[in-house]
């Protein structure tokens, strides 16, 4: 290994880690390619709920993936064992790792790992083997809800189906999981681990699993799509729930490079997380200092970042808590603020992993996606966030920051690869 | 050097038997079994009837009414544990800097219990698919998602640090301790507040073990139920409750003069890729992990004195982990105990891989081996001393814990006493 491979490979005697792959399974598109162009087309996936009636309800939004169907995509038997969260994953796992054109064959089985985030479990299934139990009695419930409603059915899945016997695990922190998941496996990488499938999907779009999300007051009660969810704006009211998610895969730089990588999207250069106070203890929210701790990870200053990919919640208090740290850190208006989820609905555990997904994009396209509906932001909050249109601008590195109901913030930073 | 060196400073435990850390190393080291007939739901009409039950009163733990209203069981067990652990370890949290304080929760099926509950009134008993949503609780949505498990550990200690829920299935109670691990190593934090919690014993979940035939069948003997390693052992028997633990690099630990329990040293975990619940007999992948945890720990299987088995029950389980600790330690394996504490305890699920390491630690602190209760008649296929029946007294100064579950997953983590590690 000569020298200056040596020093652009690690970071402080550490691997560094390099995403080669993408996979995207969205409300406003399935494949990256076509979510991508629908992202930059400012092309929304939110509509009217359709695959319950959802009438009776004060919120009758969301981002739901349409048309997919998972027969097409994954093995009979696959598709009953495993739930709708765990479909998308494992189409977007496919398309990920075709996109890494890999052969996982040639790489050491234990040096494989599969790290995913998800936040409610398999909602729909659950919902439907429940149903089952109380109506007809414990006789009736399906032998695959054991491995179909729990949070690791994802990791577990993927794992088995492509023989990846290394560091396996799944991140649980709501919203925050996506980016948590890619953190702990840039940590597996750092390990030892050559590759790793990474991300996270989420779908708890039956009547139940929507009805949970009810009583937070998060989701927006305004059911016209194009008025529903506006982060930063004026007439934000909340959020819409979307399903899917984002798969990566993260590689190790130095073997990426030998086995024939020879232009990675990116480096996930820094991430950090921290948790915020208690509400009513009186002490400020922590978002700020974990955007300063993924930074000082990342070696970065803040104006080393040329995009924030923003988690945007769509609430008041949130929006202006998020505005405040991006103020703080970058000064006002000083750099470009985009909430590409405006198209999709917020994903949960499926967030954080597709907002990474649109910044490597961004990275690679040199053109920052926008934020769609949004048309009176609050002049106080000083963002320059991107509306309507993308924007064509230069970028080397992108900050995603995604937070978690309960507290749970996430901040990732990622940047072209040398 | 080692990569892993951490300190278990406290130790909070909430489990069938006994509650509370020394009540529980009483209850494991009796040889007595908290399995009994399900009393939390009337379990008739399902094929197990039996499990390892906590009788919990919140109030007398210190929780409020608001408290045991908001908090699904699951999250009870985690605060209370928690509670104890910061207590135990003489820390002074309120003292620190919050932001230097994580928190990292492992849970297998999260807030099931709650969520089982409200859903039978949204559906009225099922009877509706589109759920009526007036019937919806203010705390439904910390229900659906199990990170509130995590987060009700963070407010009540005020941690501002990394926080997560580390959810891998039957593996997650030592993954936690694992990932607990890497933020204390990579200088994320200098506490992790750490461990597992699940609340299982829910018409849902049982009805899901009954559907795979994983659970016991022995409803007419409910003590004698879980038999790990016994030739006439049939299946598991469910159990909930919580460990957490005080986490510190070794060197912090030292230097404020806390008491010590156990070093961590090693952890690693591997998947068998191969099926989400079956197990292939030879027990490669987890002969793997123990092998990788060893060498992080840089102790040879002579080095280790007692195996903390998985020790489910299941006619498949303790053959793959009895093949697999055999690959992985050798000749050193017919030389050591490996007991199984499901025995008595139950299998909690995501909670049981911290309860094993707390038992583990007092293995460690008290050089007594906990036994497995039920084993009468050892499986030929089950060839290692597995402690039968009584507790032994027995210089303890490693210990490795294993772990295996849904997902294939399997874990391994290696204890140290405070001399040995410092050796």
């Amino acid at each position: 290994m000569s020298e200056s491979r040596e020093r652009q490979s690690t970071d402080g005697g550490r691997a560094r880690a390099v995403f080669t792959g993408i996979g995207v399974v969205a409300p406003n598109g399935k494949g990256t390619e076509d979510w991508w162009a629908a992202t930059l087309a400012g092309k929304s996936g939110i509509d009217t709920v359709r695959s319950f009636d959802a009438r009776s309800y004060p919120s009758q939004l969301a981002g739901e993936i349409k048309g997919f169907d998972p027969g097409k995509r994954l093995s009979a038997r696959i598709v009953v064992e495993t739930s709708r969260m765990s479909h998308f994953a494992l189409a977007a796992t496919r398309m990920a790792l075709d996109d890494a054109t890999v052969d996982l064959s040639q790489i050491p089985e234990y040096e494989l790992g599969v790290i995913t985030a998800n936040a409610s479990g398999g909602a729909e299934f659950g919902q439907r083997e429940l149903q089952k139990l109380w109506r007809g009695g414990p006789k009736d419930v399906s032998p695959y809800m054991s491995i179909a409603w729990f949070y690791a059915a994802t990791t577990g899945q993927i794992s088995i189906g492509h023989g990846m016997r290394g560091p396996c695990g799944v991140m649980v922190s709501e919203q925050a999981g996506g980016l948590d998941a890619l953190g702990q496996a840039r940590r597996v990488v750092r390990d030892g681990t050559r590759l790793v499938v990474t991300g996270g999907s989420d779908s708890s779009l039956s009547p139940a699993g929507f009805v949970s999300q009810l009583p937070t007051a998060n989701l927006t009660t305004v059911n016209d799509p194009a008025r529903a969810y506006l982060p930063f704006d004026t007439d934000a009211s909340g959020f819409v729930p979307g399903e899917g998610g984002a798969i990566l895969v993260l590689e190790n730089a130095d073997t990426a490079r030998e086995r024939g990588v020879d232009r990675p999207y990116g480096e996930l250069a820094g991430y950090a997380a921290t948790f915020d106070p208690r509400p009513g203890s009186g002490r400020p929210p922590t978002l700020t200092r974990c955007a300063r701790a993924a930074l000082a990870d990342a070696r970065m200053r803040p104006e080393d970042i040329d995009v924030v990919f923003a988690d945007g919640h769509g609430t008041a208090e949130k929006d202006r808590q998020e505005s405040r740290t991006l103020a703080e850190l970058f000064g006002p208006r000083a750099v470009p603020v985009t909430v590409p989820k405006t198209t999709t609905g917020r994903l949960y555990a499926g967030a954080g992993a597709l907002d990474t997904a649109g910044a490597l994009l961004a990275l690679r396209d040199q053109v920052v996606p926008p934020t769609i509906h949004v048309k009176n932001p609050v002049a106080a909050y000083e963002l320059d966030l991107v509306i309507d249109q993308p924007r064509e601008t230069v970028l080397r590195t992108a900050m995603v920051i995604a937070r978690g109901h309960g507290g749970f913030n996430a901040v990732a930073i990622v940047r072209l690869a040398d | 050097m080692r990569t892993m060196d951490v300190a278990i400073t406290g130790i909070g435990v909430m489990a069938p038997g006994g509650l509370g850390c020394d009540a529980f190393w009483d209850r494991i080291v009796s040889g007595g079994a908290a399995t009994r007939r399900v009393s939390l739901f009337d379990p008739t009409g399902f094929r197990c009837q039996v499990a390892a039950e906590i009788d919990f009163d919140p109030a007398a733990h210190g929780l409020t009414p608001q408290d045991w209203r908001r908090m699904d069981r699951a999250a009870q067990f985690a605060v209370v544990a928690m509670d104890e652990a910061v207590a135990d370890s003489g820390l002074d949290l309120a003292g620190m800097d919050p932001g230097r304080v994580a928190v990292t929760v492992g849970n297998a099926v999260g807030c099931t219990t709650g969520l089982e509950e409200e859903y039978r009134v949204l559906s009225n008993d099922g009877r509706q698919w589109a759920v009526d949503h007036t019937f919806a609780v203010p705390q439904l949505y910390d229900y659906l998602v199990p990170s509130s498990i995590a987060t009700e550990v963070a407010w009540r200690s005020g941690a501002e640090g990394p926080t997560s829920v580390v959810s891998s299935g039957c593996t997650s109670g030592i993954d936690a301790l694992g990932y607990a691990a890497g933020l204390l190593a990579e200088g994320s934090a200098n506490v992790v507040l750490a461990g597992s919690a699940d609340a299982p014993i829910s018409p849902i979940t049982m009805a899901c073990f009954d559907a795979i035939k994983a659970t016991s069948t022995y409803n007419d003997d409910p003590s004698g139920a879980c038999r790990p390693f016994d030739r006439d052992r049939r299946g598991l028997v469910l159990g909930e409750g919580a460990a957490m633990f005080v986490l510190e690099n070794a060197d912090d630990a030292q230097r404020r003069g806390a008491h010590v329990y156990a070093h961590i040293l090693g952890y690693a975990t591997r998947a068998n890729g191969f099926h989400m619940t079956g197990l292939r007999a030879d027990g490669r992948e987890m002969a793997e992990a123990i092998t990788v945890a060893l060498n992080q720990a840089k102790l040879d299987p002579k080095d280790i004195d007692y195996v903390n088995a998985h020790g489910s029950g299941t006619k498949q389980n303790d053959r793959h982990e009895t093949a697999a600790v055999k690959t992985s330690l050798g000749s050193r394996a017919f030389e050591i105990p490996m007991s199984s504490i499901k025995s008595m305890i139950g299998h909690s699920l995501g909670a049981i891989g911290s309860i094993e390491v707390a038992a583990c630690a007092l293995a460690i602190e008290h050089d007594v081996v906990p036994p497995t209760a039920n084993l009468h008649e050892r499986d030929p296929e089950c060839d290692l001393d597995y402690v039968p029946l009584t507790a032994r007294e027995q210089k303890i100064s490693t210990a490795l814990s294993v772990g295996s579950g849904f997902g294939g997953f399997q874990s391994a983590i290696v204890m140290a006493a405070p001399d040995k590690a410092a050796a």
